[in-house]
Parts: C-alpha cells; structure tokens; sequence
C-alpha cells in the first residue's frame, strides 16, 4: 500500500502531522488525547449516536466562536483547527453524561461492571458530578441471554455498540434495538441463549454493565482485586492473545488482550468462557503412583515420587514419550530430551502428522505468505475449501465477515465515503459483498457471506479445488469437472481470484483429506506464479499443532505399531488422552505392551485413570509456554496463578525425570528462560525466538511488570484467616512480571501487557493507550514472531491431482467429521458453563437418506464404523449430501473414529 | 389572485379524475417536459425559478436536482414526503385529497428531469382518503400510460408506488423516511452522504415534498418568470399557508409568499373568535419559535420569517390565545416530541423527556426555579449540531422562544405552585 502523505492539523494551538483520510476522534486518541465516546469503536467505526465526542472546530485562524463537532464524524483534512478544551465543549459533554444519567440506576456499588466502567470514566472525565434529575427512573424488564452472560438493561445508556457488534460485526440474529424514544431496548426478542459465537464480546464492546460475563458473575471479584497475565488461548490453532484473571488461586475470567495482526479487539466465546477447567474438581492436583497393576492411585508427595521415579528410569531402560499438540513447545522439547528425539512420539496420527507435515513444509518452502487474521480482514476474494470455520476456527470466519464488507467499502470510497463511516458505507453497500467462495459438506453460518457456496463430499470439494488451480494456470495441473456448472464454478472462482487484488486461499486439515489440502496449496500456487499474489491459511487442529510439527518425531501410530513387536519399560504421555486419537482396543494394546506408564496432565480422565504414575501438569493459567499458531506465529503465555500443592509446569517435571534419569548436570533447566535458550539452541528453525521475548531479567526501570493494577485492595485481608500481617510476594522467577501491585506500571512491552490501565481510563478501552493508533498496532510492534518467514523465488511446484471416484456398496455412507465450537475441543469442553451449550453426539444425514431408511430427525441410529459401532441420534440436514453422513466428533463421551472413511447405518427399530 | 395549486380543488366535491383534470390543462406540463424538454433543461428552468422546498426547510428544489449524478447507468429514486405529521400542519392532505393528478404529474417531470425509473410516495399512515384517491389517481395514469413503460411514447419509463408509513413523526425527516422505506429502523441516516449520491437502497434520491412537487408541472407549463411574480418577495410562488387555534376561521389559504401574518390571521382566518386574545403563534409548525403580538406585519416567506428569529416552516399556524395556559401549551408540544424521538442520539432521547417532566412539574405547581434554567440549558444542548438530527433542535425552538415571551407565566407557576389557568 502507497504511504499515505501526512497532512498538518492544529489541535488546541499546536501543530500535529497526522494520516489523511481517518476521522478525527481515532486521530486524537492516537496522538494521546483524552476526548471521551462512548459508540465509536474502532474496529466497527463510526455513527454519531451518543454525542460524547465532541470537540470544537473552527473555520480558520481567526475564527474566536467555532462550532460544536462530533469528531468521530468528522474526517481529518488539511488545516482542520480544533479545540479539545474549549470551555462550551466540555459543558457540552458533561451534559450527554447528565442526560445519560438521567436514566442510569447509579448501582455501581453492585454492579459486576464497577471499576472497570467506561461509564464511570467517562463520567469523571466530563466532570459532572451533580445530579439535578429529580424525577423518577425508566426501568426495564431484564432478559435470561443463556449461561454466558449476564444482562441488566436499565444500566443501558444507549450507545448501539451491542448491535452494532452483534448483528453488523458478527453476524448475530437474535440481539436487536426494539422501540424508540429513551425506551429503546437492546435484547432478544424473548428470553434465550444469544446464539452468535462471539457473544461474549458484548462484555467488552458494552461501555458499562448491561452485558457483563456471567461466569465471573459465578465467583464474582471485584476488577481491581484480579491478578493477571498475558495469555494465548489454547482452544484453537489461531492463538489469540487473552489476558487471564486469577483471585484466590481460581482463574475467574478471560478477556481478549489485544494483537492488531491476530484477534485484534475479540475473541470467540470458546476462547472467553472455556477456562474454567482450569478451576474444575476434575483438575489433578498431587502427584498419584499405584503400587502394582491391580492396585488403585494415590497420593504420594514429591520425594516418594521422585523415588519412585528413580526407580522406574534405574529399571527400565526402553523409555518412549509421546508429546502433545496441546503442549507446550518448551515441554514438547523436553519430553524429547528426556527420551531423547528417536523415542519422541507426536501423539497424534499418522494421518495427521503427515498432512500437518505437508502444510508446514508447503508454507516453508513454497515462497507463498500465509496470512494473519488481519491480513484475511484485508481480502478482497476469498475461497474456503472444506473448513467449517465456524467451529474450528472461529474468529477466522470473524475475519472472513469482515472481508465480505471490504466490496462495501471500496463502493463507498468510490462515493467519498470513508470507511470509518460505518452507517453510509452499509446503505451503499446493501447486499454487495465481496466475492467469497465456500465449498464444504453441509452449511454453516458463515455461508451467508458467500458469493457462492459448493456441497460435495472431500473428493469433489478437492477436485473443484484443482479445477480452480487448472483454471488459474496451465502449469497446473490439468483438471476438468466433467459436471458443467461445476467447471463453470471452478473458472468463475479462478476468475475472482485473479482480479482481486487481495485474494486469500482458506483450507484445513480438519476434515482429514490429504487431497483437499494439496488441492488448496496448488490454488495458492498457480495464483501465487501466474499473478504474484494471494496468500494460503491453512487451520490446524490444536493450538500447538504447528509447533509440535517442528520438532523431530515419529506419530502414535508409529509408537502403537511398535509395541506390536517390543515391549516398552516405561511409557510418558504429556497432556495428552490418547484416547481421543486412536481407537482403545489400540490405546490399551500399547498401556498393556508397557510396563510403567507415567501421564502428566491437568484433568482426570481415561488415561490419567489407566497410568501407573500421574504427575498434576500446570494448565496454561500456571504456565509459561509457547505456541506456535496456524500461520507460524510463536506466542508466549505466562503464569497468572501461582502453583499450589504439586502443580507444576509439565517441562518443570520433565526437567526433574531429566535430572533423576541422568544423574548428571547437563540439564540444569531451572526457570523457564533456561529451556527456552536450550529450545532455541536445538533447532534452526527456534532461532528467530532468540532476540524477541524479553527474558525473566527484562525490566522497566529496574522493576518488574505487576500483575495486578495499583488499585489491588486486600492483599493483607484476603489472609487474615491465616495471619494478620502481608504473607510475602510469591517471587517469579520465570518471567519479568511480579504478583503484585508494585512495579512499573509505564506501559510494558506488548508481549508483556497483563492488564489495561491508564489514568483516567479503568476499563478495557485504556486499550487504546498501548496502540499506535485504534485498530492499529500494539506501540512497538505486536506480540508474536513469525517462524515461516516465506522464501523468495521459491521454485515452482505442484502436488498431482489423485482423486479417487466414491463409489458405495449399498447401505454404505460416506462419513465426514462435524465439529462443534462447544464440544470439540478438549479441555473447554471441561467447563461447567461451557459444557451447557454442548450438543449431544449426532449424525447430519440427508433428509432423503432418512426417508428411504425410515427415520426421523432424533431418532436413535446404529453406525458402524471400521470396528466401533456408535448408536447415536440422527439430524437431518438438506444440505449435506446424498449417502454422505457428518458424524460429531470429539464430543466428551464419544469414541474415537477415524474419519473421513465409511460406515453403514442402521434403523434400529427394524434392525430390532 | 392566481391560486395555482388549489384552483381546481373544491371541498364539498371528490377531486378531478384524470379526464377532467386533463380537460382544465392537467398533464400539460408531461407532455411538454417528456416531449420537448431535456432532463437538464428542467432542471435548470427549477433552479431558475427559485422553487423553494415546501417541506418547511426551504432548500433550493432545482439545486437539490442537481447535486443527482447523471453520467452513471444505476437505478434512481424520486420520493415524494407525503408523511405530513407536523402537528398543526395539514396542507399536504389537502392537495393530496383535493388534486392527486396535480401531484403525480409534478412527479412524473422531477423523475424525468433526475432519469429516476421508480417513483414512491411515502404517505402518513393516518392518510387514508388521501391513499386512496392516489391509488385511484396512479392506476388511472398508469391506464392512460402516464406511467409505466415508455410514457406517452417517449420511450421514458416510470413506476410509481404508495407507500403508507407505520406513523412516526420521525419518517418526515428525509433519511429516516429512506430507512423506513428500506424496511429499516426509521432512523435518520448520517449526511454527507446526502440522498442525491446514497439514498434509497444506497442510489442517488430525490426526496422533494408534496407541495413542491405539485409546482413542478406548473413551472413547466408557465415558465420561471412566471412563477416568480407569483410572489410578493423575492422568493417565487404562491404558498398554502393555514392556521388552527382559536379563530374566526380556521383554514388553509393559497397566498402569495410574502402576505403578512397579521393579512392571513385577520383578513383570511377572520381574527380571534369572541372573548379569546391573541397572545402568540408557532407560525411553521410545532418545531417553530413562537412570534407574538410585534411579528404580526412580519412578511410570511422564509428569510423574512427567520429574519426574526423563527422559521416559516410549513407555514401552517398555530395560534395561543391567552385562555391557554403557554406551560401547559409547551407541555404539550414537548411531550410529543419526546414521543417520536427515534432514540438514537442522547440530546434527544434523554434531554426531551427530562424537559417535559420539567415542564408537567411546573404546571402542576411543583416546579422550582432552578427548573427554568435546565429548560434553558436543555433547550441549548439540543441545538442544531449538538444533535444527529432535526428533531430536538426543532422541539427545542417553541420552548426555547416560548421561555423568554412567557417568562412571567411560568414564574407565576413556580411562586404561585399552581397553574393560574386552573381554578
């Protein structure tokens, strides 16, 4: 993009050189200023509703009177004179915070939102301080909007950011504006779970307590009283950056932390509300050791452990470890020093490991970028092959909605309306949308973005694919669909891809099809070589999936094929139930070809309950760690509860049976800075960490970074059960941040950030005080490093097109995974709040399909797949395709099954 | 006196059916617009006869035109407000029941003269005789092919539709009127982009008012010049100026802009009935600053109206006579406005209902005051700028006006605790 030439404004007297074509609020926060609003948000722009905003501008130099302006309305041209200050404005604005509060139930003192309200900011900073409404109150019937959130209307001063996010950012259906006059009210037309993937981002976007999180509300504490840290979510491959709130060692809360390249200001409800596993009864907290086969766990303290472990690595020599895609690099990493890398097993399939393998070495050498979230924003054709977004991603299919707006906004620029301009850009735009193609098995929500969508199984969602990649180049190769509209389809979607001038190529190895995934990188390809652009996203399925696949190991197919010829002595499994990655005839066959198994993981589950040693692992609430996320972006989370009992990092333990195995000094990995110098050090590919992340010794004027904000109250009454005076500062040796109050509270690296605050600005949107500009940047640089940096003039190559025709024997389906936002994942499945919007295991059939079978929608079905027999309810869905099955996986309780493959299924009633 | 608008309009019978309007020179205007006339040249004759709005804005009609780009293939809108909800304003119903023809051919020349191929009218809900002498009048042009496909062979093609609004003051406002048409929230839009680049389903709109698209075919016919000397200012035309209250004779008059208030309220309305004394008047409608007794020679038209410090308006007077409490009067006129505020911005919705609860406290004798100085305060905030829209810069002109000339009456409320037009 040309470098937009700056233009000179004055700002109450002095000059400032600012960016052309913004407005004029998002100019002056970014510059500094504190000029109150409450409904602009910069990632949904601008409307003028609340009035808050104003400043005073004035027609030239000499003009003394000005006139009142909404600076979020007003674009920022050359010569603009303005005054922040001015004496009638800031009457004006204390007068909007009169009238808002007119209405506004002043119940701070019980209100969820209290001290972290941008209303109480905003109120401060206008000044009003008296109130002259002597009349009565409206008030408002509250709503029931699910487990997720609370709602508390009458607090409502009426700013639309909730819709506005709701229906015009997200997509959502079921939250509105209803009536008019000062009784608008926003909320479902009745009481109902909010439907929409990202609601919890009303929490945030709602400038004071209308929408505020229920969990929280569930062990409430007061804002100022949470001790917090820089977090990664780990619920999905996209690493969005969270901050994580602790109160009395439980986690109480997540909210987004901001990365301008990754999520930007949101996060998905899975992300926002999974966490509480992290607090869950479930949660394995001491060390257990079972005596003998036969015998059942129990607690052991450390040095019966460690001797016991002693033991253990003294006896038995053959030691394998499988690692995790849930795990950690840094304790990936030493589990393979423990085992040493030819022991080291990935822990996922081979069939995964492959395509995982696949993806990384096309995005290493192929020279094609793969984009950030912000990039996919920045689309301006967009094609999705066999991703259901929604549910494995989903803020990436937040960032394909908001590409389907840039048609929109390039319409209206064309009028010379900017894009900040939100309400004029919508009525130009009407339904034009930008060209977005998606071809998966069955609809999703996000198919109401798409120009065109395509229902196939995996084959011919491939085939398409490599249709489109022989359409956009002759060097590709040559593939035709013998089907008409759809040839017409692929070459229609060649088409908008090549004239787009930001197009992106969206996949994932999610549905499990090697050959879709070929299909889209050769896409990437033929666009990347005929027209020198386009960009690849690939999603994987955990948040460390790309991490585990730089380092060096085999795949548990491989470590079960193996105990088929020899027997293990000791087996590790790290955070990992394997249980959920391979059938458990083969899960048990390798338990029973070990000796010892030893499991470290946070949750009491299958395997935990088989293993002969399980150590309790730190969940990422009481970790450092990297992930390496799906585009290569390795992002750092610290600690934000201090460990207890026996809860340790699961690289900590590792680093233990490290030393107790070898007896000797080599590893001496103490704190975290430790391991992560020896990670970078074992791999090339680590070495870009090196000179990113500030180590445990980084300081901000020689003090460390405080977790919790100046306002910290009770760190001597929340122990004065035990004792009356301060019960010390936990130290921290792994990290520059301090469990306290005291430290520098300057703004800290943005990697480093663990709350927002800035004088005058207790809620989230001091956001804007760590941003080179709203939307913009982290100031310094957004947390993250790539590890793919794409090389240049990578030599042209493309996968070959092996598409096998389907064909059934009677009665038999193809089955391809369903996955599920709620459900899918592994450990925010564990959440008692979370787990309420859990779906029960189902199968998508084709209606017709059900018909010949003579079934109805949830009726009990009997699937047979490979050797698991599954009875499970039916869903008819139009969509999907005929003898094509979409079978929920990875629902707590359901087994494993290895898909896509094939499976019959039965009518049960006349099977009976 | 020329009355060019209501000359074929007679109370006691139904209005000119097509035949008839076209036997007295209906249409005329068509036909030598579609014929003769470019798109340009009708414009520019608008502009050239200084057709001011009649929806009480007062903007320039042939300017309004022009700002319509015309070098693009895209569809284009003409909407008629017929959403007359101005309280004390009935103008438009009466050329609506009284003449539709005279309408529909004025809007067949200013969708011409935009290259509009579509054509709404968007009626107040409670309209309903006026809706149904429209229908009755579109299907007749429509049958004679006045509208539809290529219009008297002009190749030129047309549709015209009645829209009958759910009924909110609010739809008055141009672009809230847009977004209800669309099937939105009847918010006002946010301007620029005004209607002429981004209007109805985001394409270049006119949106011109009943009274003034009733002159398009008129203009045509007779010439700018022509309309012009239609006035006694330098503002052309004729105007229906009305008054309600108590009068004489309330009325709708067709007068010649420029015509004194005291001519329209003695001569026309008849004076102040028996017993009843003039004490002031909202001389455009509610959202107008009351003139009093000293305004009465003051010209009706727009600059001469704002001259001293109201607007014209609709034009449609609202007398107060001193047997009406102005507290209880302002009461009133708030307490609708704060009604049919769309809720969108805060001076509005917040400030409006605070002002009538003020203002029901001090006629029920329990006002104080400091009362009267957040009226005026309130009255301020709401100021044109301060607010997203119209709508509470134009409630707050009666109160605001109504607080300095009735300053005594509502001092006497406060010390008295009691209205004295109550016993």
């Amino acid at each position: 993009m040309p470098l937009e030439i700056m233009i000179k404004i004055q700002i109450d007297g002095k000059e400032y050189e600012v960016e052309p074509k913004k407005n004029l609020l998002e100019t002056c926060l970014a510059l500094g200023f504190d000029i109150p609003h409450f409904c602009f948000h910069a990632a949904l722009g601008s409307v003028g509703a609340c009035r808050l905003c104003a400043v005073k501008k004035f027609r030239n130099a000499e003009d003394t009177k000005g006139k009142i302006v909404m600076s979020c309305m007003e674009p920022v041209v050359e010569g603009l004179i303005i005054s922040t200050d001015d004496e009638e404005t800031k009457q004006f604005r204390a007068a909007v915070i009169e009238g808002l509060m007119t209405n506004h139930p002043h119940d701070c003192p019980i209100c969820d939102e209290g001290g972290e309200c941008h209303l109480q900011d905003m109120t401060v900073m206008t000044g009003h301080n008296y109130r002259r409404f002597d009349f009565k109150k409206r008030t408002f019937q509250n709503q029931n909007i699910g487990p997720f959130i609370h709602h508390e209307m009458n607090r409502c001063i009426e700013c639309y950011r909730c819709v506005r996010f709701y229906r015009d950012y997200a997509g959502g259906k079921d939250l509105n504006v209803f009536a008019s006059r000062n009784n608008v009210y926003f909320g479902r037309l009745e009481d109902g779970t909010l439907e929409n993937e990202f609601s919890g981002n009303l929490v945030e976007v709602c400038p004071t307590g209308v929408f505020t999180d229920k969990t929280l509300k569930n062990h409430y504490t007061r804002k100022w009283d949470l001790s917090n840290a820089p977090s990664v979510c780990t619920h999905c491959s996209l690493g969005c950056n969270i901050i994580a709130s602790e109160r009395y060692d439980s986690l109480r809360r997540i909210m987004s932390r901001y990365n301008g390249e990754v999520n930007g200001y949101f996060i998905c409800d899975r992300g926002r509300f999974g966490y509480e596993f992290v607090n869950d009864e479930k949660r394995i907290r001491k060390a257990e050791i079972r005596s003998g086969k036969t015998e059942i766990l129990t607690e052991v303290d450390d040095s019966t452990l460690f001797s016991t472990l002693k033991d253990t690595f003294t006896a038995n020599k053959k030691v394998i470890g499988i690692g995790s895609p849930r795990a950690s690099l840094e304790a990936n990493y030493a589990l393979s020093v423990l085992v040493g890398s030819y022991n080291f097993y990935h822990g996922i399939s081979t069939k995964e490991q492959d395509i995982t393998k696949t993806v990384l070495n096309f995005l290493q050498q192929s020279g094609i970028p793969t984009p950030s979230l912000k990039q996919i924003e920045k689309a301006d054709a967009v094609l999705i092959l066999g991703e259901d977004l929604v549910n494995t991603a989903p803020m990436m299919a937040l960032a394909v909605r908001e590409a389907s707006r840039n048609k929109g906004k390039e319409m209206a620029e064309k009028l010379g309306i900017p894009a900040w301009n939100a309400h004029p850009v919508m009525q130009v735009a009407q339904d034009a949308k930008s060209p977005i193609f998606i071809a998966t098995p069955f609809k999703d929500s996000l198919d109401e973005v798409a120009e065109t969508t395509f229902r196939g199984n995996l084959s011919d969602i491939a085939g398409l694919g490599f249709a489109v990649a022989s359409a956009l180049s002759a060097e590709a190769p040559t593939f035709k669909l013998t089907d008409k509209d759809q040839q017409s389809l692929a070459e229609k979607i060649a088409l908008k891809l090549k004239n787009a001038n930001n197009p992106v190529i969206i996949s994932g190895i999610n549905c499990g099809d090697e050959q879709l995934i070929r299909a889209a990188c050769n896409i990437a390809t033929a666009l990347y070589s005929a027209e020198k652009k386009g960009v690849l996203s690939m999603v994987l399925p955990e948040s460390n999936s790309m991490g585990l696949a730089y380092l060096e190991g085999k795949s548990l197919d491989d470590a079960i094929s193996l105990t088929e010829k020899e027997e293990i002595d000791t087996l590790i499994v790290l955070e990992n139930d394997l249980y959920r990655r391979a059938t458990s005839t083969s899960v048990e066959q390798l338990f029973d070809r070990c000796k010892q198994v030893i499991v470290l993981d946070q949750l009491t589950n299958k395997m935990t309950l088989k293993a002969d040693i399980v150590v309790p692992a730190a969940t990422f609430a009481e970790a450092e760690g990297t992930l390496v996320n799906n585009e290569g972006r390795a992002q750092r989370y610290y600690k934000t509860i201090v460990n207890k009992n026996q809860v340790k990092e699961s690289w900590r333990w590792l680093a233990e049976m490290i030393r107790i195995k070898t007896d000797s000094p080599s590893v001496q990995w103490k704190k975290f800075d430790d391991i992560t110098s020896a990670l970078i050090a074992s791999n090339a590919a680590f070495a870009a960490l090196k000179n990113y992340f500030s180590d445990a010794d980084f300081r901000m004027l020689n003090e460390k970074i405080p977790r919790q904000p100046l306002r910290y109250s009770g760190r001597t009454s929340m122990h004065a059960n035990v004792a009356v005076t301060e019960t010390g500062i936990q130290p921290d040796i792994d990290s520059p941040l301090a469990f306290t109050m005291e430290g520098s509270h300057a703004n800290p690296p943005s990697s480093l950030v663990p709350f927002y605050w800035s004088p005058g600005w207790n809620s989230v949107q001091a956001v804007n005080k760590y941003l080179d500009e709203p939307n913009g940047r982290m100031k310094g640089g957004d947390a993250g490093i790539k590890l793919i940096i794409s090389v240049e003039n990578a030599k042209t190559t493309y996968f070959k097109a092996n598409i096998q025709p389907v064909e059934l024997t009677k009665g038999e389906f193809l089955i391809v995974p369903v996955y599920q936002i709620f459900g899918s994942d592994e450990m925010s499945s564990a959440a008692s709040t979370l787990s309420q919007r859990i779906p029960e295991p189902f199968v998508y059939l084709n209606p017709k399909d059900a018909e010949a079978l003579k079934l109805e929608a949830d009726e009990l079905i009997q699937l047979e797949i490979d050797n698991t027999i599954l009875k499970i309810k039916i869903r008819t869905e139009a969509s999907i395709g005929l003898g094509m099955a979409g079978l929920s996986v990875n629902l707590p309780e359901m087994p494993f099954v290895d898909l896509p493959g094939r499976g019959k299924i039965y009518n049960m009633k006349v099977e009976s | 006196m020329e009355r060019p608008l209501t000359q074929h309009i007679h109370s006691e019978s139904s209005p000119l059916n097509l035949k008839e309007y076209q036997q007295v020179g209906g249409y005329a205007g068509v036909q030598k617009a579609l014929k003769e006339m470019t798109p340009a040249e009708i414009t520019n004759l608008v502009k050239t006869s200084n057709l001011l709005g009649r929806g009480g804005a007062g903007f320039p009609t042939g300017v309004k035109w022009s700002l319509v780009p015309m070098d693009k293939e895209e569809p284009k809108y003409l909407v008629c407000n017929a959403d007359e909800m101005e309280p004390g304003t009935f103008k438009d119903r009466y050329l609506l029941e009284g003449n539709p023809h005279q309408l529909i051919a004025g809007m067949i020349i200013a969708a011409y003269a935009i290259q509009a191929q579509t054509a709404y009218i968007f009626l107040r809900w409670a309209y309903k005789k006026a809706e149904a002498e429209l229908r009755k009048a579109i299907a007749e042009a429509y049958a004679a092919g006045l509208l539809g496909k290529n219009i008297l062979g002009t190749g030129y093609n047309l549709e015209m539709n009645v829209h009958s609004s759910a009924g909110r003051y609010i739809c008055g406002e141009e672009t809230a009127l847009l977004n209800s048409l669309e099937g939105k929230r009847a918010i006002p839009r946010t301007k620029p982009p005004f209607p002429a680049i981004s209007g109805l389903f985001g394409k270049p709109t006119v949106v011109n008012n009943v009274e003034t698209l009733c002159w398009i075919s008129h203009i045509v016919e007779n010439g700018a010049d022509w309309f012009k000397g239609l006035s006694l200012t330098e503002t052309g035309g004729t105007k229906v100026f009305g008054i309600s209250g108590k009068v004489k004779k309330p009325g709708l008059w067709e007068l010649p802009l420029g015509t004194t208030i005291r001519e329209i309220l003695e001569v026309h309305a008849g004076g102040m009935l028996e017993g009843y004394g003039f004490r002031g008047l909202l001389p455009g409608g509610a959202s107008t600053d009351f003139l009093i007794e000293e305004h009465l020679d003051v010209k009706m038209d727009f600059s001469t109206v704002g001259a001293v410090g109201s607007r014209m308006g609709t034009g449609t007077m609202i007398i107060l006579d001193d047997k009406t409490c102005p507290v209880a009067f302002l009461h009133n006129v708030e307490k609708f406005f704060a009604l049919e505020s769309c809720g969108f911005c805060t001076p509005c919705r917040e400030g409006l209902p605070w002002v009538v609860k003020i203002l029901e406290a001090i006629e029920n004798g329990n006002g104080r005051m400091e009362h009267l100085d957040i009226l005026k305060q309130q009255t301020k905030y709401m100021g044109p700028g301060n607010t997203f829209c119209a709508h509470a810069p134009g409630a707050a002109e009666p109160l605001q006006s109504g607080l300095n000339y009735f300053h005594d009456d509502f001092v006497s409320h406060i010390n008295n605790k009691k209205c004295p037009w109550k016993s």
